[in-house]
C-alpha cells in the first residue's frame, strides 16, 4: 500500500501544479516547524513606539498595532493553523472511518441509526455547527479543535461508508471469503486499505476548508487567544486599521488565501495521480 | 459495390491504430469483421460512420466509397444527413444504446419523422410495425414503456428498429449480440439475416466469434492488431484458411467432437498499438513465422476470391 | 468411484424487504437441485441469465446460505458445519471467479494473493510455494512483484486459478472462468485447467453458458432454467431429451458454415423469476408446450442416469 502512496505522490510532484503547490505547502511546513530559528523576533514582545510601520528592511511584512513584526506572527500562526486544522482533521478522519466503515459493514439497523445521527450534523452549515460547539465548550484552540472535528466527522462517515459498500460487492471480497477469510480479517486487509485513498484526499482538501474554518472561528475572536498569533486574530484586529496598516490585514489574508489554494491545487494533482491508476486498472 | 473500403488508415493522437483495411459489402449480403479486442473492428465502424472525431480519432488515408461517393472527402453536414438514413449504427451494448428517461416509441419515432420526415401519427404506426416486424410482442404497449422495463433481448430489437427506421441501404451492427444470452443472440441473428435477405440491405457484422460468422455471413474480413489479416467468401475462409491467424482463430472454438487437449489456444496476447511488433504484427505468436516475417510487413494481395497479407500464402487458385 | 460432492434438493430463496410502497417479494434462485459430482469429475453446469447456475456454485462452497436442502463434501454434511470447521474444511477446496479484473485485490501483489489463502488459515507459507505456483499456472516468476493493473485479463485468470490451488484443493467450483477473454485466451486458459485437472487429480464444478465449450471439457452436465434442473446429461455427447437443452444446442453455432443450424424462432422471452408461471417454466417458450405442460410441473425423470424433466422428452 505504501508503495502505491509513494507512486501516486512522486506522479502528483511532476505536474507543474503539484510542484508548486507542493513547494508552498513544504515551506509553509518547514516555517511553521523551524520558526523560532527563522526569525530573531519574537511574535509577542511589543515595541509600541515601532507600531504601524510599514514592509521595510528591518521588517519585511511591516509591523502590528503593537509593533511586532508581521513576519513572525505569520510564521508562528502557521505553527497554529496548521497544527489546529490538521489535528481537528486527523481526529475526524479516524472517527469518521471508524464509525462509516461500521455502517458500511454491517449495514441493517446500526447503520440506519448511525446515519441518522450523521445526517443531522451534516444538514447544517460547519460554520453553524463550530459556532455552536464553541459557544458551549468556550474559545480558545482546544474549542475549535473539536468544533472543527465535530463539523467535519459527517463528510468522512459518508465517504467512508460508501466506499466500504462498493468495495464490499467486489469480487476479491467474495474470493477471500472462498478462502474462509473471516469479518475482521476482510475489514482491515480489504476493504479499510481500498477505501484509503479518496478518504485521505478528501482529508487533505477539507484541511484547507477547516483553515479557513480555524481563520473565520479567530476572526471572531473564538480560537486561540492573544498573545498566540492566529492567522484570523490578526485578521481581526487588522480591521480597525484597514486604511492606515493595510498590510497587517492583507498579508495573514494572503497567507490564509494562499495555503487553501495550494492544498485544493496540490489535492487535484494528488486526485489526477491516483485517478491514473484507476483507469490503468481498467484498461 | 454498395460500400467499398480502400486503404483504411486510422490515426488517433500520434498513434496510427489501423492500416490499409479493404473489403467490401454488396446489398443482400453480410459481411463478418472478426478479430479479437484490440484489433481495430470498432474503430473500423466508426471510420464507415464517420464517428472517429468522437473520439479523437481521423482518417489518415484510404477511401471509404458509399454507392459510389468517398465518405471521406464528405464535410460533416453531408455524412449526418447519411447516418440513419441510409447508413444506420447498431452499437455494442443495447443496455446503454437507449435514452433511459424516454419511451420506447419515441425513441424509434423521431429516426422516421427526422429522415423520412414523416408526421407523428404515420411515425407511429411504422414504429409499431417495425416492432412487430422483429417480433416483439404487444408492441403499442412497448411503445409507452421506458428501458429499464425491457430485458436485453427486447432491448437490442428496439435498437435494431431503430437502425431500421431510416430504412438504410447499409447497416454496421457491433457485436449486436455479445451482452446478451446465447438463445436470444441466436433469434436477433435470425432476424438481422432474414432482414438482409428480405430487404436487399447490407450489413457489416462485427464480431469475436467465429460461429456467428460460419452461421450468417456471405464473406468474412479478418483483422489483426490493426492491419487486414485475409478477407475471403465465407465458404472458401473456413474451407482453405490461408492466413495462420485465421486458422487458429477457427481451431480455438470447443467443438463437441474435437479429441480431448487439442484445444491450445495463440500462445501470446493481441498487443497494443504502442507495441506493434515490426514486420507481420502476428509474427511473434505464429507457429509458421519465417525471418521474412519478422521484418517484412506482408501486403494484401489478391487470394482465391479474395485477399490475405502473409508471406507463406501464395497465389491460392481455389 | 465414490461422490466427492453430493447435492440434494438444494433450494435458495431470496426475499426483498417490502418498502413504503411495495410489497415483500420472494423469488427462488435454485429450486430443488440434486446433482452428484464424483472424484476426478467435470461437472458443467449450463444454463443462461437467471438460470441460477452461479447461486448454485456459491451454496456448494457454501458462500451463501441455503434455504433448504443439503450440500456433502467427501461425507461431511457442509450446510449444518461450525464455522470454525467449515474454514478448515475451505482447504480443500477453490474457486475460480469470472471476472478477472475485480477478483484480485487491486493493492495486493501477485505474491499477496497467492499469499492470502496462507494467512486466512493461519499456515505457515512453504518457501518456494509461490515460485511453484506461477509455473504450475504458466506464468513468469517475476509476476510475483507485479500489481494487477499490470497484468492482461488472461494472466489475472491465471493469478486467480494458482490462488485457487495454493492449498492443494481437491475440488474447485469455477464460475465462468473464460467468459470475459478473448476466444484464443480461452483456449489457452480451458488447456491450462485440463492439464491441472489430469496432472493434481483435480474434481471441478464448472459453470458455463457456452454449451459447446461445456461439451468438449466437461465429463457430464447439467442444464439449468429459471432455477431447477432440467436436464442432467452423464454423457456429453448424448443427444438432448428436454426441448431447453435442445434450444441451446440449435443456438451455439458451429465455426463450418456447411453446417448451418436452422434456427426455430424461440417465442417470448426467460419470464422473470419473481413471476414463475405455474406448470413448466419453459411451456412459455416452447414449441411442443401443451396445455398439460402449462398447468402441471414436470419432475425429473430417470432414463439410466439421464435425468431430463418434460412431460414430451424428444
Amino acid at each position: 500500500m505504501t508503495a502505491i502512496a509513494q507512486s501516486a505522490i512522486l506522479r502528483s510532484l511532476r505536474t507543474p501544479k503539484g510542484t508548486i503547490a507542493g513547494a508552498w505547502l513544504a515551506a509553509l511546513v518547514f516555517m511553521a516547524v523551524f520558526a523560532p530559528l527563522l526569525t530573531s523576533y519574537q511574535y509577542d514582545v511589543q515595541n509600541l513606539k515601532g507600531a504601524f510601520a510599514p514592509p521595510s528592511s528591518h521588517h519585511w511584512l511591516g509591523t502590528d498595532e503593537f509593533g511586532r513584526d508581521l513576519l513572525t506572527r505569520i510564521m508562528y500562526g502557521a505553527r497554529t493553523s496548521l497544527s489546529v486544522s490538521a489535528i481537528a482533521i486527523g481526529i475526524s478522519v479516524l472517527a469518521g472511518m471508524i464509525l462509516g466503515a461500521s455502517a458500511g459493514f454491517f449495514g441493517g439497523r446500526f447503520d440506519r441509526a448511525v446515519m441518522v445521527v450523521v445526517d443531522l450534523t451534516w444538514s447544517f452549515p460547519e460554520i453553524l455547527v463550530a459556532l455552536i460547539l464553541v459557544a458551549i465548550i468556550g474559545p480558545g484552540v482546544t474549542g475549535v479543535m473539536v468544533a472543527i472535528g465535530v463539523a467535519y466527522l459527517a463528510q468522512f462517515t459518508r465517504l467512508t461508508r460508501a466506499q466500504i459498500m462498493a468495495i464490499k460487492s467486489e469480487t476479491y471480497i467474495e474470493a477471500s471469503r472462498s478462502l474462509g477469510a473471516s469479518d475482521s480479517y476482510i475489514v482491515f486487509r480489504h476493504l479499510i486499505p481500498n477505501a484509503l485513498a479518496p478518504v485521505l484526499v478528501s482529508a487533505m482538501l477539507a484541511t484547507g476548508d477547516a483553515i479557513i474554518l480555524e481563520a473565520t472561528l479567530g476572526f471572531f475572536g473564538l480560537g486561540a487567544q492573544p498573545p498566540t498569533p492566529s492567522w484570523g486574530g490578526m485578521m481581526s484586529s487588522g480591521t480597525a486599521q484597514l486604511f492606515k496598516a493595510p498590510w497587517i490585514i492583507l498579508f495573514p489574508g494572503l497567507a490564509v488565501a494562499i495555503t487553501v489554494i495550494a492544498i485544493n491545487l496540490y489535492g487535484d494533482a494528488l486526485i489526477r495521480a491516483l485517478d491514473i491508476r484507476e483507469r490503468l486498472r481498467q484498461s | 459495390m454498395l460500400l467499398e473500403v480502400e486503404n483504411l488508415d486510422v490515426g488517433i493522437g500520434s498513434v496510427r491504430p489501423l492500416s490499409q483495411i479493404t473489403f467490401g459489402v454488396d446489398r443482400g449480403q453480410i459481411l463478418g469483421l472478426v478479430g479479437e479486442s484490440g484489433s481495430g473492428k470498432s474503430l473500423t465502424a466508426l471510420a464507415v460512420m464517420g464517428l472517429l472525431p468522437l473520439i479523437g480519432g481521423r482518417i489518415t488515408g484510404g477511401a471509404v466509397r458509399f454507392a459510389g461517393t468517398d465518405l471521406v472527402r464528405l464535410p460533416e453536414r453531408q455524412l449526418r444527413a447519411l447516418r440513419g438514413r441510409r447508413i444506420a449504427f447498431i452499437t455494442q451494448n443495447p443496455m446503454t444504446a437507449l435514452d433511459p428517461v424516454q419511451k420506447i416509441g419515441a425513441q424509434v419515432d423521431i429516426v422516421s419523422r427526422l429522415h423520412l420526415k414523416l408526421s407523428a401519427s404515420a411515425a407511429r404506426a411504422r414504429t409499431v410495425d417495425l416492432l412487430t416486424q422483429l417480433r416483439i410482442p404487444e408492441a403499442a404497449v412497448i411503445c409507452d414503456a421506458y428501458p429499464h422495463q425491457l430485458s436485453g433481448g427486447m432491448k437490442q430489437r428496439i435498437v435494431i428498429a431503430m437502425a431500421l427506421a431510416g430504412e438504410p441501404d447499409l447497416i454496421v451492427a457491433d457485436e449486436p449480440t455479445t451482452a446478451l444470452d446465447v438463445t436470444v443472440q441466436a433469434q436477433i441473428i435470425h432476424i438481422l439475416a432474414t432482414l438482409v435477405r428480405e430487404k436487399g440491405l447490407a450489413l457489416i457484422l462485427i464480431t469475436h466469434d467465429m460461429g456467428v460468422v460460419a452461421q450468417v455471413c456471405s464473406s468474412v474480413a479478418v483483422l489483426y492488431a490493426g492491419r487486414l489479416a485475409e478477407a475471403r467468401p465465407v465458404f472458401e475462409i473456413f474451407a482453405t484458411p490461408a492466413h495462420p491467424y485465421t486458422t487458429a482463430l477457427i481451431d480455438c472454438i470447443p467443438r463437441a467432437a474435437m479429441a480431448p487437449g487439442s484445444l491450445t489456444g495463440i500462445p501470446g496476447a493481441v498487443p497494443g498499438v504502442a507495441r506493434y511488433p515490426a514486420g507481420c504484427r502476428f509474427h511473434p505468436r505464429c507457429a509458421r513465422a519465417i525471418d521474412r516475417c519478422k521484418t517484412e510487413v506482408p501486403q494484401p494481395h489478391p487470394y482465391g476470391q479474395g485477399m490475405v497479407a502473409c508471406h507463406l500464402a501464395g497465389g491460392g487458385d481455389v | 468411484m465414490s461422490d466427492l460432492v453430493t447435492v440434494r434438493q438444494l433450494s435458495k430463496r431470496f426475499d426483498t424487504p417490502g418498502g413504503w410502497l411495495s410489497k415483500p417479494r420472494s423469488m427462488m434462485a435454485v429450486r430443488d437441485v440434486s446433482l452428484s459430482i464424483p472424484m476426478g469429475g467435470v461437472l458443467g453446469v449450463v444454463g443462461e441469465s437467471g438460470c441460477g447456475k452461479s447461486t448454485l456454485a456459491r451454496l456448494v462452497l457454501r458462500l451463501l446460505e441455503p434455504t433448504g436442502g443439503n450440500v456433502a463434501f467427501d461425507g461431511v454434511d457442509l450446510t449444518a458445519l461450525p464455522k470454525a470447521k467449515l474454514r478448515a474444511l475451505r482447504r480443500r477446496m477453490g474457486m475460480v471467479f469470472q471476472d478477472p479484473y475485480s477478483s484480485l485485490d487491486p493493492r495486493f501483489t501477485v505474491a499477496d494473493v497467492l499469499t492470502e489463502p496462507f494467512s486466512v488459515q493461519g499456515a505457515a507459507l512453504p518457501a518456494g510455494r509461490i515460485a511453484t505456483l506461477l509455473d504450475q499456472v504458466g506464468l513468469s516468476r517475476t509476476t510475483a512483484e507485479s500489481y494487477p493493473h499490470q497484468l492482461s485479463g488472461g494472466q489475472r485468470q491465471r493469478v486467480g486459478i494458482a490462488r485457487a490451488l495454493a492449498m492443494h484443493p481437491d475440488f474447485i467450483v469455477l464460475d465462468e472462468p473464460t467468459a470475459s477473454l478473448d476466444v484464443s485466451i480461452q483456449a489457452q486458459i480451458i488447456a491450462l485447467l485440463q492439464g491441472l485437472q489430469r496432472d493434481l487429480g483435480l474434481t471441478y464444478l464448472f459453470i458455463s453458458h457456452d454449451l459447446g465449450l461445456v461439451r468438449y471439457f466437461c465429463s457430464s452436465i447439467v442444464v439449468m432454467y429459471l432455477g431447477s434442473v432440467v436436464e442432467d446429461l452423464p454423457d456429453p455427447q448424448a443427444a438432448p431429451r428436454h426441448p431447453y437443452t435442445a434450444a441451446l444446442m440449435a443456438s451455439n453455432f458451429t465455426p463450418d458454415p456447411r453446417h448451418r443450424k436452422t434456427i426455430a424462432p424461440l417465442s417470448g422471452e426467460i419470464p422473470s423469476a419473481f413471476n414463475l408461471p405455474r406448470g413448466c417454466a419453459f411451456a412459455a417458450r416452447c414449441p411442443h408446450a401443451t396445455d398439460r405442460c402449462r398447468t402441471e410441473k414436470p419432475g425429473l425423470t430417470n432414463d439410466n442416469g439421464h435425468r431430463f424433466a418434460c412431460f414430451h422428452p424428444l
